[in-house]
């Protein structure tokens, strides 16, 4: 795993939202480290804060939420910047936007503009961050849509984003995307939009670029089987805690914490057919704004242990082979 | 835009989507063992027309549900998987009549034998007997009205039919309905929006369940929920089956949740059905290349199991637009196996265990003999 250079090292990260009706620590001290060239899968249900680190890294949380604590450092050319510290309007992380770290989204069409054309706005993305000229940037944006498969790319380029089907709007975004070359592509929840065939044809197609263009990837999503067709790395988030973090061929064939555990026996597996037993997590994800005490997961918890799990935090534990876990049944060796 | 105005020339103006319904069929349209059938539906038919203009002329139609044929046994559950645009809800919806068909015929059959054909009922009749069927959505979020509380949502079907009409026996019934769905009673003067989403969905199927239907048409029930809470509403899902006798229709996208729940898979592809036969045998072997594609797509987990690791067959293309249908069999543009009569000849749905009496297995693929195709399963028994 270490054999690439580090690229962005996330380090006690804390994201917090104050409303009304109180604060709601939505990623409360994450860490994790992204090497060159790895993809990283962050899997949780709705509320975990996995698309809330996604937005701090790229410090685009929404006004009313705060980084509290934390750093993020970025990696690039001998040199870090830690982007906790940039002014999250500046003209240095509006840079690295894009250039460095570019983001795909769950809704193509809520990342396009409605009014240009896909053309206009690739070709826009790739001047704001190179040096070149109009029709520079356009060839560029129809050899990357090219790139992603798009058919006839010299037509689609001047195509307006609903005139394309949901499959081919996919594919824009993530040129668009890659139009800069970034060292880091985020992708929340890149095929839960689309229909199994259409994201059978993403997937392969974010496998391709991604070898292809050597760029880390950061995978956001609450399927498991997509991150274990594309990633290197998991890492599982419960309610802002990262409770367990593992190579992917480790974590899926021997997972440690119990919610990671009944996360893969509640989905039903293709292939073992009406007999399978289905053994679901009980009761349902608590509001963030009432979280447990100790160890968030504890009331749906089967191994729960009274005045351990409800009182204290479980420390990070680390085990052998890069296996990280956040549970009171493991013990540092 | 250009692409649409093409598709919508390409239509021809005349073909027969405002052909009458046809006129009351009798039982027995459909297979054997017919007596049994909670539901027959014979060439069902949705086109939606496309209205173009000032004057609103009809330049076209989506042939969202084109000559639909299936039964659901009592007790079972058949699913009906496709991708988006396919014409699984619509055809859902028509069997429920909530929407109406364009043609075709829908034979229900109550618990007693007694039978209806729900598409040339009257309103009033058809009332009486939607109250034997129920319906579970989607979203939780946006079946139940944020208006309401628990007890008006779920006791509303009795109020609005008048069957019940003392409010302690209205509280009692619906306190028994959140009891079989695993809720707290005690809830029943709360607001929807004091439940989390797989609590909410309970609520919604008590609904559907409250005036003791004999069959559900469930729309993609688990899709918007968490994955934690997916395989509890399943598990509920399939405890109530047996518990009150039911029969679904259970409409989705998802293939792991088709062969976890149901008995029997009806693919389909714009509109029509591609492959119809019992669970295990197209889960083992489909029939149908699209089926085959479907199957092969689906992302799954690496567990290190021996075997697991698959060949997968990645489909060119998009899902053939409905209103613009390819000649010949619709789904030859995308097949990996495509010959030249497939794009020029319509297949039939035809039945390949016919020949040797085991369960029926439908195909419409001029190939079904031929290919051998790849499915999830190594062995059958």
């Amino acid at each position: 795993m270490s054999q690439t250079p580090l690229l962005l090292s996330v380090d006690n990260l804390a994201t917090h939202f104050f409303s009304q009706e109180g604060i709601l620590e939505a990623v409360d001290g994450v860490s994790f480290d992204i090497h060159a060239g790895e993809a990283l899968g962050i899997a949780g249900e709705s509320g975990c804060g996995k698309s809330v680190t996604a937005q701090s890294i790229l410090r685009i949380v929404p006004k009313n939420g705060k980084i509290v604590t934390g750093a993020i450092n970025l990696f690039q050319n001998g040199d870090s910047v830690d982007l906790v510290q940039l002014d999250d309007r500046g003209q240095q992380i509006r840079q690295i936007r894009g250039g460095e770290i570019a983001m795909v989204f769950q809704e193509p069409m809520a990342a396009f503009s409605m009014v240009y054309t896909i053309g206009n706005q690739i070709t826009e993305v790739i001047r704001l961050h190179q040096e070149c000229s109009q029709n520079e940037a356009r060839e560029r944006a129809v050899e990357m849509l090219r790139r992603v498969g798009m058919p006839q790319p010299e037509q689609t380029i001047d195509a307006y984003p609903f005139a394309l089907s949901g499959g081919m709007r996919q594919r824009a975004m993530i040129a668009m995307a890659l139009s800069c070359h970034p060292a880091l592509l985020i992708a929340d929840e890149p095929t839960t939009a689309v229909d199994v065939t259409i994201q059978a044809q993403v997937l392969e197609l974010m496998k391709d670029l991604q070898r292809d263009m050597g760029m880390a990837l950061i995978v956001i999503t609450h399927d498991l089987a997509v991150i274990s067709e594309l990633c290197d790395r998991v890492m599982i988030m419960y309610l802002g805690k990262d409770v367990e973090s593992a190579p992917a061929d480790v974590i899926f064939r021997d997972p440690k914490h119990p919610y990671t555990v009944g996360l893969l026996r509640s989905v039903p597996e293709l292939g073992e057919g009406h007999t399978q037993e289905l053994d679901p997590i009980s009761g349902s994800v608590p509001s963030p704004y009432r979280r447990p005490t100790g160890c968030p997961f504890h009331p749906r918890c089967p191994e729960f242990i009274p005045d351990v799990c409800d009182v204290d935090l479980p420390p990070q534990i680390e085990l052998a082979g890069g296996h990280r876990v956040r549970c009171h049944l493991y013990v540092q060796d | 835009m250009a692409q649409a105005d093409a598709a919508a020339n390409n239509l021809n103006a005349g073909s027969d989507a405002s052909s009458p319904n046809p006129s009351h069929r009798q039982a027995g349209v459909s297979q054997a063992n017919s007596s049994d059938n909670v539901l027959e539906v014979t060439d069902l038919r949705k086109y939606f027309p496309i209205l173009r203009g000032f004057f609103r002329r009809q330049v076209g139609e989506v042939k969202a549900v084109d000559d639909v044929s299936f039964h659901v046994a009592r007790g079972e559950t058949l699913a009906l998987v496709g991708e988006s645009g396919c014409g699984k809800t619509t055809t859902g919806r028509c069997v429920m009549r909530a929407i109406e068909p364009s043609g075709g015929s829908v034979l229900f059959r109550k618990r007693d034998g007694e039978e209806f054909e729900i598409t040339t009922l009257a309103k009033q009749d058809l009332r009486a007997v939607q109250q034997h069927m129920g319906m579970i959505f989607q979203d939780p979020f946006s079946s139940l009205n944020p208006r309401l509380t628990v007890l008006e949502i779920i006791g509303e079907p009795f109020i609005t039919r008048k069957l019940i009409t003392n409010r302690r026996e209205l509280e009692e019934k619906v306190a028994q309905l959140l009891r079989s769905v695993r809720l707290d009673p005690t809830y029943m003067r709360r607001y929807p929006h004091a439940f989390s989403g797989g609590q909410r969905q309970r609520i919604a199927i008590a609904r559907a369940l409250a005036l003791d239907p004999d069959f559900v048409v469930a729309d993609e029930p688990v899709s918007a929920l968490d994955v934690s809470v997916q395989a509890q509403i399943l598990s509920l899902l399939k405890e109530l089956q047996s518990e009150l006798h039911l029969t679904y229709l259970f409409i989705t996208h998802n293939l792991s949740v088709v062969e976890y729940l149901s008995d029997r898979v009806s693919v389909m592809y714009v509109g029509q059905i591609v492959e119809l036969g019992r669970t295990e045998s197209i889960f083992s072997r489909p029939r149908h290349p699209y089926t085959e594609a479907l199957l092969s797509a689906v992302p799954v987990v690496e567990t290190g199991k021996a075997g697991r690791r698959r060949e997968r067959i990645i489909l060119e293309g998009d899902v053939a637009d409905p209103s613009n249908v390819p000649t010949g069999c619709t789904f030859h543009p995308r097949c990996p196996y495509v010959q030249d009569i497939c794009r020029e000849e319509e297949p039939q749905l035809i039945d390949l265990a016919g020949a040797n009496g085991s369960q029926p297995h439908y195909v419409r693929c001029h190939f079904a003999d031929d290919l051998d195709l790849q499915g999830v399963r190594n062995a059958l028994q």
